[in-house]
């Protein structure tokens, strides 16, 4: 018997965390883990279909050539709130306030986070800070693109710039009050036996990507409180009129943002993790070079973010600087794809729902992070900054990386989180068309971009419409691929077939309690003895085979 | 290194036992912890503010002198001498509840308290003179524009009016947060003087008194960087 | 992991240490030291005074070193922010664009 398995199976119960108390307070004022995951992913599942209908207009807009759909400051609002609700309302919440809230005490055998009561605060600061955001979306919205620049945020802009401002720096707490969290839970509410480098890989990455979230977010805040100062007192530090300096916000905007990105993709990059080595029975390659490059991304990601000023009045001699570093940074990522690479070989992998995507993680990312490099080039930058290529390279990481890690995850955990299983032929159909509206939508785009199409802009030179017709059309493919899983995750969970405590038959500590979980987790704390991915070896397991029969023919 | 913690039953704990800590030494732990990332945050908070003064400051360094200069030195160092001494008193305060004496406890937190309200307080007349002197930078109070008077402020050679504003702003901007986190560290406080008084901590559960210790520490640091880069930066350039 | 209780005369010690810094600074502030000495002076005392209320009145000196750690991280991080910002202010035009 593997030592995972001398920790018992609890005989099923009736009574789990979704039904243990009823109410809409016993939602609204939960302490636990578990439904503040599942609070945060509804309201993120909002604001990312916020998000989608404003892509949907630059897209609708973008169909041809002239600006004849939206006037171009309509078209300025438009880009500007969709970058912002995706990534500060979306991307950076996603993974670690659903997946990470709710796993993350389970996978280390404890009760709950360390600070249940903060855990949910963090949820109803998000709350506020969307609402504010919302507001100033409603009001009128914000046209300065996600980025702020000044003078003209500060100066020239005649939109809700401080009240969207303001809902950013509120926001932000949510972010910081989570990564707190999640730190000093790892640290200090491990329990007995589990080893730093017993837990799983996921667990690292939440823990990377929380450090960014503490060392970074504040200076985001400080940031975008300055400049509605600024707005408001009519002086300031990023005015040149004024005697200021608009690159000094875009050193501290960037100082933020950039390891932004990573708080974005380090989650999805957890989840592969676990993805990868589950779907394909074997034990990861390489745990410590994994674990370690986690951390690497996050130290090495503060280092960087002058490689998105190359083309301003930036020194080039600090230009240099970050070019190298951030050619530097994809070293650690890359060791992430060669290590998932080797598990995969000569492993058993069954081809479900969550191997799908993380194999499209796998190959999307990767030309994310190669077209990332190109964009390092300080040479090949000054041709190609604010064009579409920077667009296409940052969505494969956004989308082609995170949103797919964010919908694996979801599939595999489901059963754990819901106590039912989706429907496994209508998922795996669904990461299909979505794989494929996803290149359709963007590949065009490096090509528009290299060719010269400059982004943020509602109209183009006509010779760019092919790549904009297919990037539309891929757009519609992506977005109704998107539908399928919102229509039968909801349908699942009134109708979906009741899921046994361990349905993909897997050694992780979070499939040694029933699904739905009770609401302390497990019923006694483990003692851990086993190592993250503890594969029985071939000859002794019986043959599972894929899950089809399983699972109900929608 | 902090290990974990050997499940102990829990069949009974101390009153303040969270459920889904193991024991108090664990919740302590954790506490502290979290206090310190908080504090970390707000490092990197001020960092940003301070990156912004230490670039003006490198530009206009006659403007930054003059109008330092003209910032009220004795009310300044007797604020970092009262916010020293608050740092005393609160260094005290957790002193007496570790080792269960609760009388001088809540004497030390009231002691403090007003500590805090005094730098408060005199950095409100601070700010006071500053507006009868037309030196709040901008539009910040409609009716109080920044002054055009070039002999408001003593001008040494090369400065101007303009970056002397920018000083302002960026001494506004810092000295306001600053006196907006002591500002909740006295509502912290006063949570503390309530609970005390009514026995909630003792030697064994005194985790609050001591993690907003570390808050108040933390805002007193902050002044202590604050006080010269802001009001001595010029003063050996003075010439009276 | 047990508390240590800092006494009592390690705290007055401490304040007494922090006031002399404060005079200290305010004199150093009136005197025209060369090479622009002034505020290498007064960032050091500064500096001073912040690290023995981070050791004693933070008890820092007493924790594990995990919360060394943390501390050492924040200032490196606050040092990032500033070395590289300023990589760029202090080098603008070392480096020709050829324009």
């Amino acid at each position: 018997m593997r030592p995972i398995e001398s920790f018992e199976l609890p005989s099923p119960s009736k009574v789990n965390y979704l039904i243990a108390v009823y109410g809409l307070k016993s939602w609204l004022l939960t302490k636990d883990h578990k439904r503040i995951a599942l609070l945060y992913l509804g309201s993120i599942t909002f604001f990312f279909f916020v998000g989608g209908i404003y892509a949907l207009m630059i897209r609708l807009e973008l169909l041809t050539p002239q600006g004849d759909f939206l006037a171009s400051t309509t078209y300025n609002k438009v880009f500007t709130q969709h970058g912002i609700i995706m990534v500060f309302f979306f991307l950076i919440p996603s993974i670690p306030a659903t997946l990470g809230n709710f796993l993350i005490p389970m996978m280390i055998g404890a009760k709950d986070l360390a600070f249940p009561r903060i855990n949910l605060l963090s949820w109803y600061i998000y709350l506020l800070g969307g609402i504010v955001t919302i507001y100033a979306l409603l009001a009128g919205g914000v046209d300065t693109g996600w980025t702020f620049y000044t003078p003209f945020s500060t100066t020239f802009s005649n939109s809700y710039v401080v009240a969207t401002g303001l809902g950013i720096f509120i926001n932000g707490f949510s972010s910081i009050l989570t990564g707190l969290n999640f730190i000093v839970t790892i640290h200090t509410m491990r329990a007995p036996g589990m080893t730093w480098f017993r837990m799983p890989l996921f667990i690292w990455s939440h823990y990377a990507t929380s450090l960014i979230m503490i060392l970074g977010t504040p200076v985001i805040a400080i940031t975008v409180l300055l400049v509605a100062f600024e707005r408001v007192a009519g002086v300031g530090i990023f005015n040149p009129k004024l005697g200021g300096d608009p690159i000094l916000f875009q050193h501290m905007f960037w100082f933020y943002s950039h390891p932004a990105v990573y708080i974005m993709v380090l989650p999805g990059m957890g989840v592969i993790s676990e993805l990868i080595a589950n779907f394909s029975r074997k034990n990861i390659f390489g745990y410590s070079f994994v674990a370690f490059s986690s951390l690497a991304i996050a130290v090495f990601g503060f280092l960087v973010w002058g490689h998105h000023m190359f083309v301003t009045p930036q020194s080039v001699y600090a230009g240099m600087i970050f070019s190298f570093l951030s050619f530097a940074v994809a070293i650690p990522s890359a060791i992430k794809v060669f290590n998932w690479t080797a598990t995969l070989y000569k492993s058993s992998i069954s081809y479900d729902t969550p191997m799908l995507y993380a194999l499209g993680f796998i190959g999307l990312f990767t030309i994310g992070g190669m077209t990332g490099l190109f964009l390092a080039a300080l040479a090949v930058d000054v041709h190609v900054s604010d064009t579409y290529f920077v667009v296409a390279h940052f969505h494969y990481i956004m989308v082609g990386g995170t949103l797919m890690a964010y919908l694996g995850g979801l599939h595999y955990w489901w059963p754990k989180i819901t106590g039912r299983l989706y429907p496994e032929g209508w998922g795996r159909f669904s990461a299909l068309v979505i794989f494929v509206g996803f290149n359709l939508t963007f590949l065009p785009q490096f090509v528009a971009g290299y060719l010269g199409m400059p982004r943020r802009y509602h109209a183009y030179p006509p010779e760019f419409q092919v790549f904009n017709v297919l990037s539309t059309a891929g757009a519609s493919i992506l977005g109704f691929g998107m539908l399928i899983p919102a229509i039968y995750f909801v349908w699942s969970m009134r109708y979906g077939r009741h899921a046994e405590a361990n349905p993909w038959h897997l050694p992780g500590l979070e499939w040694r309690t029933q699904s739905p979980p009770p609401t302390e987790n497990f019923e006694t704390t483990p003692i851990v003895t086993w190592d993250a991915y503890e594969f029985a070896p071939p000859e002794e397991t019986e043959v599972v085979g894929t899950l089809r029969g399983e699972y109900d023919r929608a | 290194m902090i290990e974990s913690h050997a499940a102990t039953p829990e069949i009974h704990g101390h009153p303040a036992l969270q459920h889904h800590f193991e024991n108090m030494e664990q919740q302590r732990e954790a506490g502290t912890l979290g206090m310190w990332i908080f504090l970390v945050t707000e490092i990197m908070f001020f960092g940003g503010m301070f990156l912004a003064y230490t670039l003006y400051r490198t530009l206009y360094p006659e403007a930054f002198a003059s109008a330092s200069n003209h910032l009220d030195i004795t009310l300044g160092a007797v604020n970092t001498g009262v916010l020293i001494l608050s740092s005393f008193t609160m260094a005290m305060a957790v002193y007496f509840t570790q080792t269960g004496k609760s009388r001088p406890q809540v004497l030390c937190l009231i002691l403090t308290l007003i500590l805090g309200l005094t730098f408060l307080g005199i950095k409100a007349v601070e700010y006071h003179q500053k507006y009868t002197d037309r030196l709040i930078p901008g539009k910040l109070i409609p009716g109080a524009e920044f002054t055009t008077d070039p002999h408001a402020v003593h001008l040494l050679e090369g400065a101007t009016l303009k970056q002397v504003e920018m000083f302002y702003y960026i001494y506004f901007a810092m000295t306001g947060m600053h006196a907006l986190h002591m500002i909740i560290g006295a509502g912290l406080l006063l949570y503390l003087i309530i609970f005390s008084l009514k026995g909630r901590f003792d030697p064994e559960y005194h985790s609050p008194v001591e993690v907003i210790g570390l808050y108040w520490h933390f805002v007193d640091i902050v002044w202590i960087f604050l006080f010269p880069l802001l009001y001595l930066l010029g003063r050996h350039l003075e010439h009276h | 992991m047990s508390e240590h209780i800092v006494s009592v005369r390690i705290y007055i010690t401490i304040f007494l240490v922090l006031l002399v810094g404060t005079a200290l600074t305010v004199w150093a502030a009136f005197v025209d030291f060369p090479y622009g000495l002034n505020t290498v002076i007064a960032m050091t005392i500064a500096v001073t005074k912040a690290t023995f209320v981070v050791l004693y009145f933070m008890h820092v000196r007493y924790s594990a070193r995990l919360i060394w750690v943390i501390v050492g991280s924040a200032l490196f991080w606050m040092a990032i922010l500033f070395a590289f910002t300023f990589s760029d202010y202090l080098t603008r035009g070392v480096l020709s664009t050829g324009s």
